[in-house]
């Protein structure tokens, strides 16, 4: 679903990364990992075309994201979610509007059914008509990730997810995810949070990738 | 869907404003513009139409052989093809003539005024330099005179005029298409953000563009109708001069529907400017 080859990707200061090259296979479920500031955000704007790499290249879904035009680029991102660690919402428009965005940008048919299901499941029926601005930091992010999976993405990406989530709402978020895992959907999770790397590795095969030293290393079991 | 599409970009901002304050002005000037070309047409029309197919004949001679030589050109002219009527003015209507320049009391018997004959050809007209020979051979005194050097100063200053106000009517839309882009430049300066989110989710080019294209494009037909409508009110108010207000600025009849396409002009502009300026911003966001 993702294969990087060779990346290094340069912030005028230096490399944050040098020669990374990973893969993640179609419906795996992968963590990213590692220090703050490390590069888990850039790795992950690497893989939506947000960022481009300094040298090597970054493919999704098998098609180099260097050579797509700027029309296909979008529409490799309408078919992926992404959770952004900032959330990234239309502050002028509710929430319920704000999760449904990606149905009307990429000219798909919307439920208002599935986008009220969706808002019930991550608990912010309550707050679909607030405007983002006014939700705390965790109705924001369970918010975002509502977004995210609007369209069943086939791929999601999601940048410290539950960092603003109580252990509760952070564990039933973890199972909608888990749940569109075995539905299929590629899982890429930033955190730093390794509980919630525990409890998803009890319950699901999943791999756990770690960026240090500009080097991305497949993390074993001193988890 | 439409509902949502039509919000993702927020309301609010300057740029508004100098879309519908510039398309309303730009439109009242349009309507000035068009009231001229339609002017100018209309001048030169009723220029050539009154001067053409006519002329006059002046005759300057003796007092002794005016009645001789009136007389003779009046046969010629009823002999001569092409001549549909002539007629002698009396001494009267050549006074009113006068009066305009030299006032109401003018003592016409101490003037030796020429003798004027007015002349109605017919559509095809006399053969003219014929005629000038024969009027010279017959009455001397008779010079013929068929408007030509009056008619080609006007209708040629007509024809200037109606080119001037079409020029000046696409220089209203050229000025229109920078301000709309302009405002579309702003608009998505201040709403980056917007654009940024938009493209996250996997918008396309052209349903971003459509976001703003569709706001400046109905702001600026907005604004065009009042303009429109402030000017045709404003043309339709000013004073007419002539006595069948034939050479004044502004519409008469159908002429009046002309500026009802002021609106739509601007929008078109409206629209291929703000779609050739956000599909370029773009461009540049990833």
């Amino acid at each position: 679903m993702i294969e990087l080859q060779d990346v290094t990707h340069d912030y005028g200061g230096g490399a944050l990364f040098e020669n990374v090259t990973a893969s993640l296979d179609p419906g795996s479920f992968h963590f990213l990992t590692g220090p703050s500031g490390a590069g888990k955000s850039t790795f992950l704007k690497l893989c939506y075309g947000e960022l481009r790499p300094s040298r090597g290249s970054v493919a999704v879904g098998g098609s180099d994201l260097r050579a797509m035009s700027r029309d296909e680029l979008a529409a490799m991102r309408g078919t992926i979610g992404v959770v952004h660690q900032d959330c990234q919402f239309l502050d002028h428009l509710d929430v319920r509007a704000n999760v449904g965005l990606p149905l009307h940008a990429t000219a798909r048919p919307v439920a208002d059914r599935d986008i009220e299901d969706l808002l019930s499941w991550v608990g912010l029926n309550a707050q679909a008509d607030a405007l983002p601005p006014t939700l705390s930091g965790g109705e924001r992010q369970r918010a975002a990730l509502a977004r995210a999976v609007i369209t069943a993405p086939r791929l999601l990406l999601a940048d410290e997810p539950t960092g603003n989530l109580d252990w509760d709402m952070s564990q039933r978020l973890l199972s909608l995810m888990i749940e569109l895992n075995r539905m299929g959907t590629t899982i890429l999770i930033a955190t730093h949070d390794m509980n919630l790397i525990r409890t998803a590795k009890s319950q699901v095969s999943s791999r756990v990738l770690r960026i240090a030293g500009r080097r991305l290393q497949s993390a074993g079991a001193d988890l | 869907m439409s509902a949502i599409s039509d919000r993702v970009v927020p309301s609010s901002g300057h740029s508004g404003w100098l879309v519908w304050i510039g398309a309303a002005s730009m439109s009242f000037l349009a309507v000035f513009a068009l009231a001229l070309a339609v002017s100018a047409a209309r001048l030169a029309d009723t220029w050539s139409a009154a001067l053409a197919q006519s002329a006059t004949i002046r005759i300057s001679a003796p007092p002794a052989e005016l009645e001789g030589q009136t007389e003779a050109v009046l046969e010629v002219l009823r002999t001569t093809p092409g001549i549909r009527d002539a007629r002698v003015m009396t001494v009267e209507e050549q006074g009113q003539l006068l009066s305009v320049w030299l006032g109401p009391d003018l003592p016409l018997d101490a003037l030796p005024l020429p003798r004027m004959i007015e002349v109605w050809e017919t559509a095809d007209g006399p053969d003219r330099q014929g005629l000038r020979l024969r009027l010279s051979a017959e009455a001397p005194g008779a010079i013929y005179d068929d408007h030509t050097q009056w008619r080609r100063p006007l209708i040629s200053a007509a024809t200037r005029l109606r080119g001037l106000s079409v020029l000046a009517l696409l220089l209203i839309g050229g000025v229109t298409g920078v301000i709309i882009a302009l405002a579309a430049s702003a608009a998505m300066a201040s709403n980056a953000q917007v654009i940024h989110v938009l493209r996250l989710v996997g918008a396309r080019d052209r349903f971003i563009a459509r976001a703003f294209v569709r706001r400046m494009t109905r702001r600026a037909a907005l604004g065009a109708a009042i303009g429109t409508a402030l000017g045709m009110l404003a043309v339709a108010g000013l004073p007419a001069f002539g006595p069948e207000a034939t050479s004044g600025l502004g519409f008469q009849g159908l002429s009046w529907l002309a500026p009802l396409c002021v609106p739509v002009l601007i929008a078109g502009v409206a629209l291929l400017a703000a779609a050739a300026t956000a599909l370029k911003v773009l461009r540049g966001v990833t």
